[in-house]
């Protein structure tokens, strides 16, 4: 039973953490390595927030998810701009981007900024306490980030599929030219993208952090599963992302039940050699193997 | 050789129930109206797209759905409609690739001892002339005109049976067309057969033996040129419904 | 043409004299003795860092022979260092051969098995090489730790050492100046031709007849054969082996020191590795804010300066000559 309780945290944990990257890999094809980064940096922030300023709780969380998403937007806006479509460059300039927050975020010493280091920096829960569901304490941090990733998976499927800026974005994410004969700007469509998807890595954050406590190395692992997930799912599949993070999560939180917590690693990394062996544009994925240029 | 051949993408039927036999030594056009699926179907029989349903055997062999490269090797090879040469290769390199194919180590018999001689003398035997130095040439620096020669000795230089030109005359001048024809048919008289999809319909007619029309993705008629134009579906294809 | 020349250069240059043969073989022999008197100007512990500069030029060599003649964007060279790194180490720890005899086969071993792993990334568009070279060496280290293998995360110590620290040296230095002699070769013969055809139009070079996934993996093979003798070497160097082999370091460095030197032209990343190395060295004092430096020159590179110094200068080192001849 608490597998299937922890198994669906889990998955719904996955899918937070990846939905912002597939949706601006779906979208504007910008594979975004910084994303990792951003999550860590919303964390931080809201830390700094709440101790340093002292603001209240949502407030900071507020702040901290509008700043991810200028920092999104000015990623693409001055780095990204200039580097689409060449997927090499855009990767390795978001993937510097990214080490520059995490590394900067363990600077010690300049300008008397006292860099975050070691593992003393804790989110507190939204609200404390614990209930049980179905015969297991789950406590409401836990169910928090079920709502939350619900609520962002919904929310999304109404955003893209109603509002006009939704589907100008969908557009883009099928047919870029066609998008763009119609009128839909294609870099300002990306600059949306980059800032929704970064603020999706801080709600991640900002739901998930609590949960433990905020390394920059956490980035790094971040980025990774985010990663995996989108090419279990199928790169740039929205609900490719959703329906792997919920294969692995479940898998992963199975294998520890029945061979012990070490091997998870090793799921994870069977998943993936056998999704790209079998069907490798990910499992609903729609991306064909090779581009068809003919 | 091709049978019932299938194929849609998303929603549109590219290809449906498309059959035709190829006679070695021919020279087989296939035209039709733009988004007809001729291109479609060049991909199909050689690999680059797999076919929702139907077969296409070569040489008593089912060949459906098979690699590209494997389908070049056995002697079906094709051009592509969008040229996009090795640019930063020189254009006598270009050629260095085919060369180093498992199909001409076999025929020609082990490896090759200089590939730069056999692909400049393959270059010169399509038109590039030597003393101009025009082989050594950037191949992203040539004019079209060199560009689809270079496409046709890529295929060339693979000693194939079958050729598929997909739309090799496009954007090129009448005289380049009218030069690039006698090269058509020497490579047709040294045995090679040629399947022809084009838009330019005279000078298609001028070397093509049969011809197969496409509209909408089913082919619509076959036989001899004369009689293919005369047919009132084609007319009716090309024209629209009121002028038939 | 003359049909002599068998091995097919960029340029042909017309020898017409003397002067003009020095011109040319001045820079690649600069190159050449200056590598190699280097280690005798520098002490001890500067004779390290160019030990490990060795190193990461082997990876840059490698990453710009994928990334520019191959279209493959390798961003995990750590996985390579890795595979030759703990193969060596434990031939060595468990059955005791020496290293010098260690190394070469942990170089073939750790090529094959960083192939074979990449292959299934191989067949599918350049983003999932990019993606899955990057995970790999991070799942190298997840799995080690988590199965407390290969001597989890205390690693293994005291491995074999090399003979004499100048051995250490030249080692490394010949094989980088090996590597990139070799290569350059490698990419006007036919298999490079092929290569970069791949690179620039793969349908074109399926269409020929070529099956490019194993031109791909040769390439690969290639690359990693690099970076598993650099991981090998390091083993060596400091008799030591842990997860620090897959650190991130030894995959961004050399795609710095790649873009800062200028991609394509193969020499150029060996020279930015051999720059950037002693430059990380000596903000050593200034912790972490060194990478944060690498990422601000890497993105001011690449945005602004793609095609590195090295392009630019022999730009200018060409130019030069055409106003001479005149």
């Amino acid at each position: 039973m608490d597998i299937l309780v922890y198994g669906t945290v889990n998955s719904v944990t996955f899918a937070l953490i990846a939905l912002g990257f597939t949706l601006v890999y779906g979208v504007s094809r910008i594979p975004n390595f910084a994303h990792g980064s951003i999550y860590v940096l919303v964390g931080f922030l809201t830390y700094s927030f709440i101790n340093d300023l002292t603001l209240n709780y949502p407030l900071a969380v507020f702040i901290s998810l509008i700043i991810a998403s200028i920092i999104g937007l000015i990623i693409y806006r001055f780095i990204l701009i200039r580097l689409r479509g060449l997927p090499a460059s855009e990767i390795i300039a978001s993937f510097a981007v990214g080490l520059i927050i995490l590394e900067g975020l363990r600077l010690q010493g300049i300008g008397g900024f006292k860099g975050f280091i070691g593992p003393f920096y804790m989110l507190p829960n939204f609200i404390e306490g614990k209930v049980c569901i179905l015969g297991v304490f789950v406590n409401y941090q836990r169910l928090i980030i079920i709502g939350a990733g619900l609520a962002m998976i919904v929310g999304m499927s109404i955003f893209t599929h109603y509002t006009k800026l939704g589907l100008s974005l969908r557009a883009i994410a099928q047919d870029e030219h066609a998008a763009m004969m119609l009128g839909v700007n294609s870099d300002r469509t990306a600059m949306i993208s980059m800032s929704i998807g970064s603020a999706l890595a801080g709600l991640a954050a900002v739901t998930i952090l609590p949960l433990g406590n905020i390394t920059p190395e956490m980035g790094y692992h971040v980025l990774i599963y985010a990663l995996a997930i989108c090419i279990i799912g199928g790169l740039g599949s929205w609900w490719g992302a959703v329906f792997a993070s919920f294969l692995l999560g479940f898998s992963m939180k199975l294998s520890t039940a029945l061979f012990g917590a070490m091997w998870e690693s090793v799921v994870l990394v069977g998943t993936i050699i056998f999704i790209l062996l079998v069907k490798p544009s990910g499992l609903l994925g729609k991306q064909k193997e090779f581009e068809e240029r003919v | 050789m091709v049978e019932n051949l299938s194929k849609a993408f998303g929603g549109v039927q590219a290809v449906l129930n498309v059959s035709f036999a190829l006679k070695k030594g021919d020279i087989l056009g296939i035209i039709g109206p733009n988004g007809s699926g001729k291109t479609t179907l060049a991909n199909l029989t050689t690999g680059f797209v797999k076919p929702d349903r139907g077969t296409v055997r070569f040489k008593a062999r089912d060949i459906t759905g098979a690699p590209p490269h494997k389908i070049a090797n056995l002697g079906l090879t094709r051009t592509f409609q969008v040229m996009r040469p090795y640019h930063s290769l020189s254009a006598y390199k270009n050629l260095i690739v085919p060369l180093n194919s498992p199909r001409v180590r076999q025929t020609r018999g082990g490896k090759l001892g200089d590939t730069d001689a056999v692909a400049i003398d393959i270059l010169e035997e399509i038109g590039f002339e030597r003393d101009a130095r025009v082989p050594y040439k950037i191949a992203g620096s040539l004019p079209l005109g060199y560009l689809k020669r270079l496409e046709l000795g890529r295929c060339f230089a693979l000693n194939p049976e079958v050729i598929i030109c997909d739309e090799i005359f496009s954007g090129l001048s009448m005289s380049e067309i009218t030069s690039m024809i006698p090269l058509l048919e020497r490579i047709q008289m040294d045995g090679v057969t040629l399947v022809m999809i084009e838009h330019r319909l005279r000078e298609l007619f001028r070397l093509a033996d049969r011809v197969i029309v496409m509209n909408f993705g089913q082919k619509i008629a076959e036989g001899i040129p004369q009689e293919v134009m005369e047919d009132p579906e084609v007319k009716k294809a090309y024209l629209g419904r009121e002028r038939a | 043409m003359d049909r002599s020349i068998k091995v097919r250069t960029e340029g042909l240059y017309a020898l017409s004299s003397w002067t003009e043969m020095l011109y040319l073989i001045l820079p690649r022999a600069l190159l050449i003795v200056g590598l190699l008197t280097l280690p005798l100007l520098l002490d001890m512990y500067w004779q390290r860092v160019l030990c490990a500069a060795g190193i990461y030029a082997l990876l840059a060599l490698g990453f710009d022979l994928l990334a520019e003649y191959v279209g493959l964007v390798c961003l995990g060279g750590a996985f390579f260092i890795g595979s030759g790194g703990y193969i060596s180490g434990l031939l060595n720890a468990h059955l005791g051969w020496s290293a010098l005899f260690c190394i070469p086969i942990a170089t073939l071993g750790g090529a094959i098995f960083s192939t074979l792993v990449l292959i299934p990334a191989l067949r599918l568009r350049g983003i999932y090489f990019a993606i899955i070279s990057f995970m790999f060496p991070m799942f190298a280290r997840y799995i080690i730790i988590a199965l407390s293998i290969f001597g989890g995360t205390e690693g293994i110590s005291a491995l074999g050492t090399l003979p004499n620290v100048w051995t250490e040296i030249y080692l490394i230095l010949v094989v980088v100046i090996i590597a990139l002699f070799a290569i350059r070769r490698l990419v006007n013969e036919d298999i490079g031709l092929i290569l970069r055809g791949i690179k620039d139009n793969d349908q074109a070079v399926k269409a020929s007849g070529i099956n490019i996934t194993s031109y791909k993996i040769k390439a690969v093979f290639i690359a990693s054969l690099l970076g598993s003798f650099g991981g090998a070497y390091l083993s060596h160097l400091y008799g030591w082996l842990g997860i620090s082999l897959f650190a991130m370091d030894f995959s961004i460095l050399p795609i710095a020191a790649s873009v800062m030197g200028g991609m394509g032209t193969l020499a150029g990343p060996v020279l930015g590795a051999f720059a950037l190395t002693p430059l990380s060295e000596a903000l050593r004092g200034f912790g972490q804010l060194r990478v944060v430096i690498y990422c601000f020159i890497l993105i001011g590179f690449i945005v602004y300066k793609p095609e590195g110094l090295l392009n630019y200068f022999q730009r200018k080192y060409h130019q030069f000559e055409l106003w001479e001849t005149v």
